[in-house]
């Protein structure tokens, strides 16, 4: 067996004395799609910016980050920028801030290839609009030569993907991919990250907070709560059978069809509260103010991750279905 | 009966022109729409980006005026009315936006900016009262009037929001993507929030979103508009599993659910 596209042990990510990431492991296999799920402030995106040696200023990451035989943390900046996009790659959410204004979008994806690749002009171009049209881009003989305000959003980020996917990468990272765009749009970049990222048989870490995108790519999935990894395992048994509350609160409280066809008293069924903010974490399991299930041991005592196949970080883990 | 109402609006704006003596060609932003909202009622509109969803909302909420239609409220028409009527039309039709980061300032407290808008209307009474009674119907603490928006998370911004919006007591709200900016495990809160408004207060709501089941979980009567057009109403149920447009087909597709995605068919 190949090793991991990723292996990320304990990784901690702070500022001064916040810490938004407390203590975050997971694996990815070679060519495996892992979900990140988790709300604003609960340190997905920071643990991506780690992976990608991208963290902001005045942040700072421990522990490790196995990728390729090295560890990715304490890598100097250039032997970082020399990585990215070549064995890591990121599609960021907002591509208009992602891609350069002033440049024809078919040369920003050529300049990466010519980076990471022996590629002459020529041979970056034409492979630019190869992937132009893998990502079906309409003309994308002539959408090369387009700037990035020309372009809808849908299309913005498929140049995203495409350069993410230029060359080959190990591991790709995607932060709310498509967030930005229409529901309608939405499912067109998917269906072409989907393909695009199995043909190349590269890794995925898709991060969202929307549960039906990871149902729909990803084969395991991790929750994260308060910068913590509070449930993970394959999406099958995480999304059927949730043992931690806060993966189920999250799992009810999506409107779906069945919902609707309630009469118009009925409430969906939502979690209290909110999130906490890293400056007053609670004590003990930092899900307990709002957990249904809560005792005083959740109040006291942070829970590790256990179980076999799933693993759910709970003192008292959902029982019925 | 229908609270608030367009008949027949078109609205078409003027893009740059093409040559020295072409004349400037317009954009039909709407196409001859017609939308209402009955008294008492929660009524959704759908569509894509660039469907017109904006300017119908700016159109039934007074801020800008149709160049062909009528906006009737509550019988009679808003912009043949006089001063006193329109000024009537602005206190009972209040908005709700997406992002209530930035529709709060946030060097006002939120008890300041909530009463902003009696000052702004010119509405007599106990000011103090009606901020303590508005604050209480969205769930928030009175300790909340002290504090400056930054000192929030967003799903408590868009119950300030929706409080502000209360202030002058309206008989319709119109939320533009209220939940959209929100987190998950708080947008079925404020959804929550919204159709108890609803029932509690006998407020008529217009919810507009891109995301077809936010909208059928809080409405009882959905429209489509697409290109400028409403090509599809109905209850949201039916418009979910009999749609008769391409276009409504189109966004109940666009719909994932996790289910589809466990049953491995979500994107095909």
């Amino acid at each position: 067996m190949s090793a991991p596209a990723v292996e990320v042990r304990d990784l901690r990510v702070g500022s001064g004395p916040l810490q938004a990431v407390r203590g975050v492991s997971f694996t990815i296999p070679a060519g495996g799609r892992m979900g990140l799920v988790g709300e604003s402030g609960s340190g997905k995106t920071l643990t991506a910016l780690a992976l990608m040696g991208l963290l902001p200023m005045g942040w700072a990451a421990r522990g490790s980050v196995l990728h390729d035989g090295v560890d990715l943390i304490g890598q100097s900046d250039r032997q970082l920028s020399q990585r990215r996009g070549r064995t890591i790659s990121m599609v960021f959410q907002d591509p208009l801030s992602a891609l350069d204004p002033v440049r024809r979008v078919g040369h920003q994806v050529a300049s990466v290839i010519r980076r990471h690749t022996p590629a002459d002009r020529a041979e970056a171009a034409r492979q630019s609009v190869g992937l132009f049209r893998q990502m079906a881009l309409p003309r994308p003989e002539q959408m090369v030569r387009a700037y990035p305000h020309q372009l809808s959003g849908g299309q913005r980020q498929r140049i995203m993907i495409a350069m993410a996917l230029a060359c080959y990468p190990q591991l790709i990272i995607a932060d709310e991919p498509t967030t930005a765009l229409d529901v309608t749009v939405q499912k067109q970049v998917l269906r072409l990250l989907n393909t695009a990222v199995r043909e190349r048989g590269s890794a995925l870490l898709m991060i969202t907070h929307n549960l039906p995108i990871i149902a729909a790519i990803c084969d395991s999935v991790a929750v994260m709560y308060a910068g913590r990894i509070v449930e993970t395992g394959p999406v099958e048994n995480v999304f059927r059978r949730p043992r931690h509350h806060y993966t189920r609160g999250l799992l009810v409280s999506q409107p779906t069809m069945d919902n609707i066809a309630l009469d118009g008293s009925s409430r969906l069924p939502s979690i209290p509260g909110m999130v906490p903010s890293l400056q007053a974490l609670p004590p003990g399991c930092a899900f307990h103010p709002r957990c249904p299930a809560a005792s005083d041991r959740c109040r006291a005592e942070m829970p590790e991750l256990s179980g076999t196949g799933a693993q759910a970080a709970c003192w008292h883990p959902v029982t019925a279905p | 009966m229908t609270l608030l109402q367009m008949r027949g609006v078109t609205q078409t704006y003027a893009l740059p022109r093409q040559g020295l003596f072409a004349a400037r060609p317009r954009l039909t932003v709407l196409d001859a729409v017609d939308f209402g909202v009955d008294l008492g009622q929660a009524a959704g509109l759908v569509g894509e980006s660039g469907a017109g969803k904006t300017t119908l909302t700016r159109i039934l909420t007074g801020l800008e005026r149709p160049q062909t239609g009528q906006v009737i409220f509550d019988g009679t028409d808003v912009w043949s009315g006089d001063a006193a009527s329109r000024a009537q039309f602005r206190r009972a039709v209040q908005v709700v936006m997406q992002n209530p980061r930035s529709s709060l300032d946030p060097r006002m407290r939120v008890g300041v900016a909530l009463h902003e808008p009696l000052r702004a209307l010119k509405i007599a009474g106990d000011h103090a009262a009606r901020v303590h009674q508005v604050i209480d119907q969205v769930g928030l603490t009175r300790a909340a009037l002290e504090r400056f928006p930054h000192e929030f998370s967003g799903g408590q911004l868009q119950r300030i929001a929706i409080a502000r919006a209360l202030m002058p007591g309206p008989r319709v709200l119109i939320a533009d993507e209220p939940v959209s900016a929100l987190d998950v495990s708080i947008q079925a809160q404020v959804l929550n929030l919204l159709k108890d408004l609803v029932a509690d207060l006998g407020l008529s709501l217009v919810l507009i979103a891109h995301d077809l089941s936010v909208v059928a979980y809080s409405t009882s009567r959905v429209s489509v508009i697409s290109a400028g057009k409403i090509v599809e109403t109905g209850a949201p149920l039916e418009l979910f599993t009999r749609p008769r447009t391409a276009e409504t087909r189109a966004l109940v597709e666009a719909v994932l659910t996790v289910e589809a995605g466990l049953a491995g068919h979500a994107l095909d």
